[in-house]
C-alpha cells in the first residue's frame, strides 16, 4: 500500500511536469490552432539560457527572471518571423515547420553547449515529506504547476486580452473586424507557451539533468496529457498531464513487461479517449450548418 | 451635410480580378443607405474593401479620414462596424463573450453599451451565457448586430442581414436597424438582396450590376422607378 | 461567325498542340519516364542504385500517406509503423518459413490493409490532433513491440536475411534486379492510386475531407469511405516496408522508429500531399536531403535538415507538386 503511494505521488510529481509543458502546448494551440512540436526543445533551449546566466553568477531567482523574459520576446519572435508564413497555408505546413524547428533548436542546443550531461541547480531543498511519500521538491514543483494554470485561467477566462486571444484564435476576421490586432495576440500567444515551457524545464533539469535531448520523452507524454485533457482546456492540460504522470508510473512498477510501459501507458489513454473524443475537458464546438 | 462616408472611384479585387469597376458612393450622415444589387454583383465585395479586408483602389473617405491602405482593425477602431455576410459571431464563445469583444476598443463604456444593447435584444439577455453557436440563425443575426453596435459606431455596415431569415423574423430585426439609427443617431450602410424592405427604410439607394453602379437617387425614385420594379421588387 | 467558332473550336482543343491531344501527350511524357527509369541503372554505380531503389521505396510508402492525409485530411504521425509491420512480414516469413521474397509482398500487403482497417475504425472518431497522436501512439509502440516478442522477430538484434538472388540469365547484378522489381511494384502502386483516386472513391475521399457534413447529406458512407482510405494507405506503405527488408536484407527495431513516421510525414508535405508525384518527390527528399544535411554541416547536420524542411514549407506550402501544379497549367496556355 505505502509503495503503491509513493509511486502515485511520484506519478503525480512526474506528471506536474508533463502538466507544465502540456499548458504551453494548450496556450499555443489556443492562440494559433496549432501544436507546436518544438515546445520541448524551446523549453530546452530556455533552460540552458538560464544555466549560462547562472554559470555566469546570476543568482537563480535573477537568471529565472531573465531566462522567463527572453523566451518570452523569443516565441513571439519566432511567432512572427518563422510562423506567420505558414500560418494561412494548410495545416501539415505548419506541423513540418515545428517539426523543422525542433530538429534546429536541439541540434543547435548540441552544438553550442555540447551533448554533456549538466546538473542543474533547483530551488526548492529536496527534503523527504509526508513520511517518505513526496519530497519538498515534487511539492514544489506541482506548486508552480498549478500557480501558472490558475494565472492561465485567470487570464483567458476574466481579461479583456484573454478574451480577444480566444476570438482571435477562433475567428481571425471577425476579431479584427472588432477592433483587435489579430498578429499581435498569436506573438503574444506564442510568448506566453515560450515563457511557460521555460518554467518546465527549469523545473525539469534538476530532475532528469540537463542536456539537449532532455525534453524528448517529456514532450510526447505532454501531448498525450494535453489532449487526454482536451487540447482546448488549460484545466485539462493539467489534469491530463498528472493522470498521464501517475499512469505512466504505475504502468512502469507494476506492469510485468516494463519494455511496454510506453505502449501500455499509450493504449490505456488512447481506451479513455475513444470514450471522449475530444479530451476529458475539451469542448466540441456546436456547430449549425 | 458632408456625407459621413465617401467613395471616389473605388475598384475592388480578388485576387488578381478586378470584380468592382470604379464606383461612387455617399452616405449621408445619419441616414440610410442601401446599395442593392444581385448575387455576385460585387455587394459584398464594396463592403469588404471598405473595411480593408480586399485589395482596393481609389478613396474612400470616412468622416474625413482616408480608410483605404489602412488595416481592418484600424478601420473598426476608427468607428466603422461591419457586420459581415454569414454574421461572422464566434460560435464557439458565449453570448455575452460576443458582446464583450465588440466592446473591445471602448472598454470604459463597455457596461452601458452592454445594458443597451440588452434593450434592444432582450432575448439575448437572456442567453447570455449561451454558446453562441447553439442560437438560432435570427438570434446570430440579432447578436451580430448587437456585436457593433457595442463598438458605439458612427457608421454601421450591414452585409445582407435578412440572409437567409424568416420574414417575420426580418421584418422584427429590420425594426430595430432603424430605432438604433435613429436613437443612436448612427449613419447605416446596407447591402441587401430584398429589395423591398430595404427601400422602405432606407433614404439613399444605389443599384449595382456586375461591379458598375447604374442607378442612384433616393430610395423612392427607385422604388417608383418601373424597370427596377421589374427587374427588383417583382411587379 | 465562322471566326467565333473556329475560335470556339480552337479553345476546346486548347489542351492539345502540334496535332495530337493532351492525354496523347501525356502518355508519351510517362513512357519517356519510364524509359528513363529503366534505362538508369546502367549509367550508375551499384550503390546509386541501391539510392534509387530506396527512393522508390520511400515514393510508395509516402503515396500510401498521401492518400490519408492528402485526401482524407488525416494526419498520421503513425506511418513508420505499417512500415515496419510490412518489413517484419516479409523478413519472418522469408527468414522462419522460406518464402521466396516476391510471395511475401501479398501477404505484407493483406496484414498492413487489416491493420489499418483495424486501425481506422476506433480513429474514425478522432480530428486533428486527436489522430495524430493514435497514430503517434502506434510509431511509439511497435519498436516496443518488436523488441519484446523477439522469439518471432529477433528482439534488438533484428533478423538478418538471406541475400536475394537475381535470377539467372537477365545478366543482371542483385542490385539492378531488385531495383527493376521496385520499380514494377512502384508504377503498379502509381496506377492503383490514381485509378482509386481519380474515380469514385477519389471524389468520394476529397468531399469527405472538404465537407464532411455535406457529404454525409449526400449519402456518402463517410465511415466506410474513411476506412478504406486508411487501409488503402497502411497497405501501400506496409508493401513499401517488405520491399525495404528484401532489398536492405536486414530488418531491426531500430530502423523504425519516430524519426522514420516523421521523415515520411515531411517528404509527403515536401512533395505536395494530395499528389501522387509529389510521392516521389518526397521519396528523394527523405533519401538525400540528411546526406546532403550531413555535407553541408558536420557539427549539426540535423540543424540543415530542419532548415531544409522549413525553406521547402515557405517557399512552397502546398509541397512541389502541388505548387507547381499552376505555373504548369499557366505554361500550358502559353504554348
Amino acid at each position: 500500500m505505502h509503495q503503491l503511494l509513493q509511486q502515485i505521488f511520484s506519478g503525480l510529481a512526474a506528471g506536474a511536469i508533463y502538466a507544465s509543458v502540456a499548458l504551453a502546448l494548450v496556450m499555443i494551440y489556443r492562440a494559433t490552432d496549432l501544436v507546436n512540436f518544438a515546445q520541448g526543445e524551446m523549453a530546452m533551449f530556455s533552460t540552458y539560457i538560464a544555466w549560462t546566466l547562472i554559470n555566469g553568477g546570476i543568482p537563480f531567482w535573477g537568471a529565472y527572471l531573465i531566462t522567463l523574459i527572453v523566451s518570452f520576446l523569443g516565441g513571439m519572435a519566432i511567432e512572427r518571423v518563422l510562423i506567420r508564413p505558414v500560418e494561412n497555408a494548410p495545416v501539415l505546413a505548419a506541423v513540418v515547420v515545428t517539426i523543422g524547428l525542433l530538429l534546429i533548436f536541439n541540434a543547435t542546443a548540441g552544438w553550442i553547449y555540447s551533448y554533456t550531461v549538466q546538473d542543474f541547480p533547483s530551488p526548492f531543498p529536496d527534503r523527504p515529506i509526508l513520511g517518505a511519500l513526496m519530497t519538498t521538491r515534487d511539492l514544489g514543483v506541482i506548486a508552480v504547476t498549478l500557480a501558472m494554470l490558475v494565472l492561465l485561467f485567470a487570464f483567458f477566462r476574466f481579461t479583456p486580452i484573454g478574451l480577444a486571444m480566444r476570438a482571435a484564435a477562433q475567428n481571425p476576421q471577425s476579431a479584427q473586424l472588432c477592433g483587435i490586432h489579430v498578429g499581435r495576440m498569436l506573438a503574444l500567444g506564442w510568448g506566453l507557451a515560450a515563457a511557460i515551457g521555460a518554467t518546465a524545464g527549469i523545473m525539469v533539469a534538476p530532475v532528469l539533468f540537463l542536456d539537449p535531448n532532455m525534453m524528448g520523452g517529456v514532450l510526447v507524454y505532454a501531448f498525450a496529457g494535453a489532449l487526454l485533457g482536451g487540447i482546448t482546456s488549460p484545466v485539462g492540460a493539467v489534469v491530463g498531464g498528472l493522470l498521464v504522470g501517475v499512469t505512466e508510473n504505475l504502468v512502469g512498477t507494476y506492469l510485468i513487461a516494463s519494455q511496454l510501459k510506453l505502449t501500455v501507458a499509450f493504449a490505456l489513454i488512447i481506451l479513455v479517449l475513444v470514450f471522449k473524443p475530444n479530451g476529458l475537458f475539451g469542448t466540441a464546438i456546436v456547430r449549425r450548418v | 451635410m458632408a456625407p459621413i462616408l465617401e467613395l471616389r472611384s473605388v475598384k475592388a479585387f480578388y485576387g488578381p480580378s478586378e470584380v468592382v469597376h470604379g464606383i461612387d458612393i455617399a452616405v449621408e450622415e445619419g441616414g440610410m443607405t442601401v446599395l442593392l444589387g444581385a448575387n455576385g454583383a460585387g455587394k459584398t465585395t464594396t463592403l469588404r474593401a471598405i473595411c480593408g479586408m480586399v485589395k482596393s483602389a481609389g478613396e474612400i473617405l470616412f468622416a474625413g479620414e482616408r480608410l483605404d491602405r489602412r488595416p481592418t482593425e484600424a478601420i473598426a477602431q476608427l468607428g466603422v462596424a461591419h457586420v459581415p455576410e454569414g454574421r461572422g459571431t464566434f460560435i464557439g464563445l458565449t453570448v455575452e463573450e460576443n458582446l464583450r469583444l465588440g466592446g473591445y476598443t471602448r472598454r470604459a463604456t463597455a457596461r452601458e453599451s452592454m445594458q443597451r444593447v440588452y434593450g434592444y435584444f432582450p432575448i439575448l439577455a437572456e442567453r447570455r451565457r449561451q454558446q453562441a453557436g447553439a442560437l438560432s440563425g435570427g438570434e446570430q443575426q440579432m447578436l451580430a448586430i448587437a456585436r457593433a453596435l457595442m463598438m458605439a459606431p458612427r457608421l454601421l455596415v450591414l452585409d445582407e442581414p435578412s440572409f437567409g431569415l424568416a420574414p417575420r423574423i426580418v421584418d422584427d430585426i429590420f425594426t430595430i436597424i432603424e430605432r438604433i439609427r435613429r436613437e443612436q443617431k448612427v449613419s447605416v450602410l446596407l447591402v441587401e438582396q430584398n429589395a423591398s424592405l430595404a427601400l422602405a427604410l432606407a433614404d439613399q439607394a444605389y443599384l449595382i450590376e456586375t461591379g458598375y453602379i447604374v442607378t442612384s437617387g433616393s430610395a423612392k425614385a427607385l422604388a417608383d422607378d418601373p424597370q427596377i420594379r421589374r427587374s427588383y421588387l417583382g411587379y | 461567325m465562322e471566326k467565333a467558332v473556329a475560335r470556339a473550336a480552337r479553345d476546346v482543343a486548347a489542351d492539345g498542340y502540334a496535332g495530337l491531344s493532351a492525354s496523347m501527350w501525356r502518355l508519351i511524357g510517362v513512357l519517356a519516364l519510364i524509359a528513363l527509369a529503366a534505362a538508369l541503372p546502367f549509367a550508375l554505380s551499384k550503390y546509386q542504385v541501391f539510392e534509387l531503389t530506396m527512393v522508390m521505396i520511400y515514393a510508395i510508402a509516402v503515396l500510401g500517406l498521401n492518400i490519408l492525409t492528402g485526401y482524407n485530411g488525416q494526419i498520421s504521425l503513425g506511418h513508420g509503423g505499417f512500415f515496419a509491420a510490412g518489413a517484419y512480414t516479409a523478413a519472418i516469413l522469408m527468414h522462419r518459413y522460406g518464402v521466396p521474397y516476391w510471395a511475401t509482398l501479398p501477404p505484407a500487403a493483406l496484414i498492413c490493409f487489416v491493420l489499418g482497417v483495424l486501425f481506422g475504425l476506433p480513429a474514425l472518431r478522432f480530428e486533428g490532433p486527436y489522430l495524430a497522436l493514435v497514430t503517434l501512439a502506434m510509431a511509439l509502440a511497435m519498436p516496443q513491440l518488436l523488441k519484446y516478442f523477439d522469439t518471432w522477430t529477433g528482439g534488438q538484434q533484428g533478423i538478418n536475411l538471406v541475400k536475394v538472388l537475381p535470377p539467372p540469365g537477365l545478366g543482371l547484378d542483385r542490385d539492378r534486379w531488385l531495383y527493376f522489381v521496385v520499380l514494377v511494384v512502384l508504377l503498379l502502386a502509381i496506377r492503383v492510386a490514381a485509378n482509386m483516386l481519380n474515380g469514385r472513391t477519389g471524389r468520394a475521399l476529397v468531399a469527405i475531407r472538404d465537407h464532411p457534413i455535406a457529404a454525409t447529406a449526400m449519402g456518402i458512407d463517410t465511415a466506410r469511405y474513411k476506412t478504406i482510405a486508411f487501409g488503402t494507405s497502411t497497405l501501400f506503405t506496409g508493401v513499401a516496408g517488405a520491399l525495404s527488408a528484401i532489398v536492405i536484407g536486414f530488418v531491426a527495431p531500430e530502423s523504425f522508429s519516430l524519426f522514420l513516421s516523421i521523415s515520411f510525414l515531411v517528404g509527403s508535405a515536401v512533395g505536395g500531399i494530395a499528389t501522387i508525384g509529389g510521392a516521389i518527390v518526397g521519396g528523394f527528399f527523405i533519401q538525400f536531403v540528411p546526406n546532403l544535411a550531413n555535407d553541408i554541416s558536420d557539427a549539426a547536420p540535423w540543424a540543415i535538415y530542419g532548415l531544409a524542411m522549413l525553406l521547402f514549407m515557405y517557399a512552397m506550402p502546398q509541397g512541389v507538386v502541388g505548387s507547381l501544379g499552376p505555373w504548369v497549367a499557366r505554361l500550358k496556355r502559353h504554348v
